[in-house]
């Protein structure tokens, strides 16, 4: 029967592709630092690469230590002449003027995100460029209201901001990062993932066009290296850092010390709980999302599944099925459920923790899927017969790579979804709301989705608890980390 | 050591000395390593010996308080702040004990009560913090959404050098009003103060573990504490700014969260301290019929 059925729906789709004729990438891209684009001061460059295609997009400035330095200096005098004394009202017209730009430019952002980093065009369509708009929409409207957000009668901005990003959503992890630090009247000095540079040198770029100040936000495009400069820069008085838990220690103990603010949001090793009253098409597509969405390049990813054990069955064979149905490839197709995986590198580590997976003795299982001759790819994979103590149950795979563990009891789904050194999200699915919050309570987690998942929203505070990070972005929280109350 | 009082008689009788101990999981050992080092008072008098704790009661303290975790922070709020408001009863029972012990360790004189009011301060906060700390949140899409508090779990606390009764109550009453529980080296100097609040916590309605109180050389306790796995948070205040780099970078191995602020205990407090341990928790759930 199920194989009748397969066969009656395997249709082919024509190719759908959206036009890349929207974007014009230029050779050579500069450093922005003071209203500027500038080569770095040795003339060093790197290439930002297509991760589906292996093929250069272009050449990026390579910012070295001195070029931080300058960074940081532009942002200090911005502050101190221009941005920290203006006021709030005016400050706040200039993020909605780069709020309605980046809708108007949306099309060209989408295109340009999904060429330099692999993630599916209907995902930087309809995902990223939106919530990045309404970023700085939303705290564009906070600018001029700070003595009502509950931080005192006169919060004061902390001056410059040093400020890290992920590939992984790369423009919206530069409006999480840079609309509330700007709303509250700081400066910032952007240093965007080495993989995905392009984006935030186009957001430079719609903030000239929007007329902010010279040294408000400057983008140190670069390596690791960029980024540990302007950690370690004694101009810099907050640090704001999205990734790794690894990196994130060692930008804490970088920090310690010097009186620097600081906010880390790290990684993550989520539960998605499904509970056997739970809806199964729904808690499948939750599935899905959860640990499939941006190829599960995502913190927050549901990448382990705690099924309780008398639906287990009946839930993964749906979900294999739905697997199947998966569309893999080219990131322009508008049909594209699963791009590129972004780099060489990270390829390599979930192809790693994969093998990790299946030397420990879990099963490992992916639909029939042809993965393109060229570039990075990963298929959706599922892992059966997962235990506790496997790498690939302990570990942030950061791919399309589920781990299935199952549960009996409600505290024993509590007792596991909680067993990482993590805690940035978590997902609950079930018909009674009772338990939806007796479950809430019980998860030590940053954020908990009950019958949804990876969900976003700029008045909804993000982050994690324990090795996941602190500080909150978004929401009258995020304001936070960037006032001194 | 304080001189013979008056016996019931008039006559003079032998005072009963007492001996200090560290608090932990509401009991009261001694150091298991034996160890105990004199306490001197403002005018270099012998007070008392103290227990010098090791870094085996500091892990021991942690096992305590992250025990005591689940039970204090599952309680309601209100059940919190009954608890912490007779806390401040009990201390007001021993007023004049709190100002003797405090005073002979170096606290200016007349601050006892001051600590007292700051403790019943906080014991109002458990149920309305979550209002203040959370919010519903206006999502552009058909979910409700909602921030809630809840405590950072085991926090470590340096309790001020400086200070006796009341930096301590100042450092230690936020901690636990919001759900924590806490592990706290006492002032080196002025450790008298600690266990006689201790004594206090031990027989209020506080569940054992909730507090625990170290007694000892802060140089030896703090990077214990500060690269403890199983602790959450540590508050440095009362560890010079010279000593809180090295104790930071111990903090990061398991992204514990900081805090150290330097004060005038005699100052309002304001809620910093209070927001401090507290992490978010954000919750969507869709809307539909």
């Amino acid at each position: 029967m199920q194989g009748e059925l397969a066969a009656q729906t395997e249709w082919d789709y024509a190719p759908a592709p959206e036009s890349r004729e929207i974007v014009s990438i230029a050779p050579e891209y500069g450093l922005f630092i003071d209203g500027e684009f500038v080569p770095a001061a040795d003339g060093r460059q790197f290439a930002t690469l297509n991760p589906a295609t292996e093929e250069p997009l272009a050449q990026v400035a390579d910012a070295g230590e001195a070029d931080v330095d300058r960074a940081v200096a532009a942002a200090r005098t911005a502050y101190e002449r221009v941005w920290g004394p203006m006021p709030g009202a005016e400050r706040a017209k200039y993020l909605y003027r780069i709020a309605r730009l980046l809708q108007e430019r949306s099309r060209e952002f989408a295109v340009l995100e999904s060429l330099d980093n692999g993630k599916p065009i209907k995902e930087s369509r309809d995902v990223d460029i939106p919530l990045a708009a309404a970023h700085f929409f939303y705290h564009a409207g906070w600018a001029d209201k700070l003595e009502h957000a509950g931080f005192g009668p006169s919060p004061r901005p902390l001056g410059v901001a040093g400020q890290v990003i992920p590939w992984n959503f790369p423009l919206l992890m530069a409006a999480w990062k840079l609309a509330p630090a700007l709303a509250a009247g700081n400066t910032c000095v952007l240093k965007p993932a080495e993989t995905t540079p392009l984006t935030a040198l186009l957001l430079a770029e719609v903030c000239q066009q929007a007329g902010l100040p010279p040294g408000v936000l400057n983008v140190t495009t670069g390596a690791g290296s960029a980024g540990a400069a302007l950690v370690s820069h004694p101009g810099v008085d907050k640090i704001a850092f999205t990734g790794s838990t690894e990196v994130g220690k060692e930008i804490q103990r970088a920090v310690a010390g010097t009186g620097k603010r600081l906010t880390l949001e790290l990684g993550g090793k989520a539960a998605n709980i499904v509970f056997d009253d739970a809806p199964v098409e729904g808690a499948v597509e939750g599935i899905v999302n959860g640990i499939f969405f941006n190829q599960g390049h995502v913190c927050c990813a549901g990448s382990r599944l705690l099924v309780q054990e008398s639906v287990a069955d009946a839930v993964l064979g749906r979900l294999r099925d739905r697997l199947g149905t998966l569309r893999l490839g080219d990131p322009l197709d508008k049909n594209t459920d699963i791009g590129a995986i972004n780099s060489r590198q990270q390829l390599d580590k979930i192809r790693e923790l994969s093998d990790a997976g299946e030397a420990e003795g879990a099963e490992r299982w992916s639909p029939p899927c042809q993965l393109p001759d060229r570039g990075y790819w990963f298929p959706p994979t599922l892992f059966t017969g997962v235990s506790q103590s496997h790498r690939i149950a302990q570990e942030e795979i950061f791919g399309p790579v589920l781990s299935v563990l199952t549960f009996r009891t409600p505290d024993e789904a509590v007792a596991k979804a909680n067993n990482t050194p993590y805690g940035l999200s978590a997902g609950v699915w079930t018909e009674k709301g009772s338990r939806i919050l007796w479950m809430a309570q019980r998860l030590r987690a940053g954020v908990v989705w009950a019958n949804t998942y990876n969900r976003f929203d700029p008045t909804s505070p993000f982050g994690g608890y324990r090795e996941s990070g602190f500080g909150r972005e978004g929401g009258r929280h995020g304001l936070a980390a960037y006032l001194n109350a | 050591m304080p001189e013979k009082k008056p016996s019931a008689r008039g006559q003079h009788r032998l005072d009963v000395r007492k001996t200090y101990k560290l608090y932990i999981g509401g009991a009261f050992p001694r150091s298991e390593s034996g160890r105990s080092y004199p306490v001197t008072g403002a005018d270099g008098d012998l007070l008392g010996y103290a227990a010098q704790a090791s870094r085996k009661d500091a892990r021991d303290a942690v096992t305590a308080a992250r025990a005591a975790l689940r039970g204090w922070s599952g309680a309601t709020a209100y059940n919190r702040g009954q608890v912490l408001y007779r806390v401040a009863e009990m201390m007001e029972g021993r007023f004049a004990q709190f100002a003797d012990v405090s005073v002979q360790g170096g606290d200016r004189d007349g601050l006892v009560a001051a600590a007292i009011d700051r403790w019943v301060w906080y014991a109002g906060w458990p149920d309305k913090v979550a209002q203040v700390a959370g919010a519903a949140n206006p999502v552009a899409g058909p979910y409700f959404n909602f921030s809630v508090p809840e405590p950072t779990g085991v926090v470590a606390v340096v309790a001020p050098a400086d200070s006796g009764l009341l930096g301590l109550v100042s450092v230690v009453a936020p901690v636990i009003a919001t759900g924590n529980t806490a592990v706290v080296i006492a002032s080196e100097q002025r450790p008298l103060t600690a266990i006689t609040l201790a004594e206090v916590l031990a027989t209020s309605d506080l569940p054992g573990g909730v507090v625990n109180v170290l007694t000892g050389r802060t140089a030896e306790l703090a990077p214990v504490l500060a690269g403890h796995m199983d602790v959450n948070a540590i508050d440095l205040t009362g560890v010079l700014p010279a000593g809180r780099p090295d104790l930071e970078r111990l903090a990061a191995e398991n992204v514990k969260r900081v805090f150290a602020a330097d004060e005038d205990w005699t100052a309002a407090p304001g809620t910093r301290r209070l927001l401090a341990f507290l992490e978010t928790k954000t919750v969507w759930h869709p809307i539909g019929v």
